[in-house]
């Protein structure tokens, strides 16, 4: 039942792709496309297949570059959200900062930083940590904000401490908001390590990426957008699947 | 056969369980007030069920929460046992008029919440609890989260968890007005039943005559905003009570009185 419903769900798309694909490929031989312009299909995976080894390496580094932003962006996020929520001066003060910083592209910061801290690892999770930061924090403070009245009056007047209420009630309430937030950075955070790649590193997909387009090998670097489209994917899926096992119950949104 | 003395008469012998004093409350917006508590007195002796009735919006709610120590008021006492406790919180077992349900808590982990916040919600009280869930024909749903239990259900599980909270007065703040006619009449009996058997000092604020009237010892007729104590009326009816003293003649006399009493008030509200 469940695994016809997941297969009825995933074959039209799947088969758009295909299509795609198979358009992709025919035009690349009915017109002649040269291949350092747009390479078919069957070109880009007898590259990938040839020169996988080479691609490990780098895929390796980017992917441990990224895990580490993600993880001290989204800490950071959470850290500034509960601190803002219990100080409401510091809130008051500051979350409209925060709101407007959001338009600030963070990867434009990125050459300062390089300038600043030099090109080793240390700028790059500086890029990857700013970029996971403000989805994560906005929406565990939205979250925060919206605990429900009712509730919130029960634990008060049930005696509950101000850890108690945090604890079994605020942070349950932010939950799904909070993830929300999470998943916007964990996509963030890919394409964050391979953007602070191209600035300034000596490894990883980013820096393949810039390799390669100073010789025009379009065919690697079409290898390198599908090794980052695939960890983006995976990336989402990872949160997506926490996300529906830490949500077990129905969303509050859904009663309606 | 009715007692309407104008104020509350102060028992003199026991000790009252919850007793409540010259409590005056005026909300502020502003430069405005909003004065929505004036001079309310009200006792709950230990063991009693006592019921508020009034208009809608004159200030019962508030009044529960100058109870429980979320407002602070303007002037009057809270007194439990004696002591005096205005402004305290903890003290009292809640109910509020919507379940409240943690939707993330099961069941069982939702009727056990207040004995989780005093820090005692040990295997003693999940048996406990366990327990009462089967007695309230809930029996099998423990694990079910609940967006999974019907309305009845869950108001059945908010009683519990008031039930099972550690304090010994319960303030239930019209727990039936979200239900149809049918639940209501069941949830009723339900009430009676296990009040009868647990003997718990209640304080129930409702807007029906006959719920209060079926359920209490004592009850209290609230006038229009600012919310005043217009009557106390004790319910004579001998305990244990049977779902059939509704059909007493005594019983529909009483209920005629009170809602003439009623209807008067509310007709004096301005449009
Ligand atoms: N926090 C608040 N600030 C300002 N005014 C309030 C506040 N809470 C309640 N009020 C006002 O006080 C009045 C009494 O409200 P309350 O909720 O106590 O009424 P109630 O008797 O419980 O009504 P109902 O029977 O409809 O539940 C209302 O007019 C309401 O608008
Ligand atoms: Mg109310």
């Amino acid at each position: 039942m469940k695994l016809r419903r997941l297969w009825n769900s995933i074959w039209p798309p799947l088969v758009a792709v295909i299509l795609l694909l198979a358009v992709w490929q025919a035009a690349t031989s009915i017109f002649q496309i040269e291949k350092w312009i747009l390479p078919s299909p069957s070109d880009i995976v007898r590259e990938a297949t040839g020169g996988a080894a080479g691609l490990w390496k780098h895929t390796m580094a980017t992917l441990r570059l990224m895990l580490v932003g993600f993880a001290i962006g989204t800490g950071t996020g959470l850290l500034v959200a509960f601190s803002l929520h219990y100080i409401p001066s510091l809130k008051s003060s500051l979350y409209p900062l925060i709101i407007l910083s959001q338009n600030i592209p963070t990867i434009a910061l990125a050459p300062l930083l390089m300038i600043w801290f030099g090109f080793g690892i240390l700028p790059k999770i500086i890029v990857i940590t700013l970029v996971c930061f403000f989805p994560v924090a906005v929406a565990a403070m939205d979250g925060l904000t919206r605990t429900d009245r009712v509730m919130l009056d029960y634990m008060r007047m049930a005696g509950a401490s101000k850890g108690q209420i945090f604890r079994k009630l605020e942070v349950p309430h932010a939950l799904p908001s909070i993830l929300s937030g999470v998943k916007i950075a964990a996509t963030y955070s890919v394409m964050g390590a391979v953007i602070a790649e191209w600035i300034g590193a000596d490894k990883g997909i980013g820096y393949y990426m810039m390799l390669q387009k100073s010789s025009f090998r379009t065919d690697k670097i079409f290898v390198a957008i599908t090794i980052i489209v695939t960890i983006s994917l995976a990336m989402f899926a990872l949160i997506a699947l926490l996300e529906k096992w830490l949500v077990r119950y129905k969303p509050l949104k859904d009663d309606k | 056969m009715m007692n309407t003395e104008k104020s509350a008469s102060v028992s003199g012998t026991d000790i009252a369980a919850l007793e409540i004093q010259g409590i005056s409350l005026a909300f502020r917006k502003r430069r405005q007030q909003l004065p929505v508590l004036n001079d309310i007195s009200l006792t709950v002796p230990a063991g009693k069920f006592v019921s508020i009735i009034g208009p809608s919006g004159c200030g019962k709610s508030t009044l529960f929460h100058v109870i429980g120590g979320l407002l602070e008021p303007d002037q009057g006492v809270v007194r439990m046992g004696g002591r005096e406790v205005t402004g305290q919180r903890g003290l009292i077992s809640y109910v509020p008029q919507k379940p409240a349900l943690f939707p993330w808590r099961n069941t069982l982990d939702n009727v056990l919440l207040a004995r989780e916040i005093s820090g005692d919600a040990n295997e003693a009280a999940r048996a406990e609890a366990r327990e009462w869930l089967v007695r309230a024909g809930l029996g099998g749903f423990e694990k079910s989260y609940p967006h999974m239990l019907s309305g009845g259900m869950q108001q059945r599980a908010s009683f519990l968890r008031g039930l099972l909270a550690p304090q010994e007065v319960i303030c239930l703040d019209e727990p039936f007005s979200s239900l149809d006619e049918l639940t209501r009449s069941d949830m009723q009996r339900w009430l009676l039943d296990l009040w009868e058997t647990s003997r718990r000092s209640v304080l129930l604020i409702t807007h029906s005559v006959e719920e209060a009237l079926l359920l209490s010892d004592t009850i209290y007729l609230f006038s229009g905003r600012p919310a005043s104590v217009l009557h106390r009326a004790d319910v004579p009816f001998a305990r244990p009570r049977r779902e059939s003293v509704i059909e007493e003649p005594g019983f529909l006399e009483l209920k005629r009185e009170i809602s003439a009493r009623m209807k008067e008030e509310q007709s004096k509200k301005p449009i």
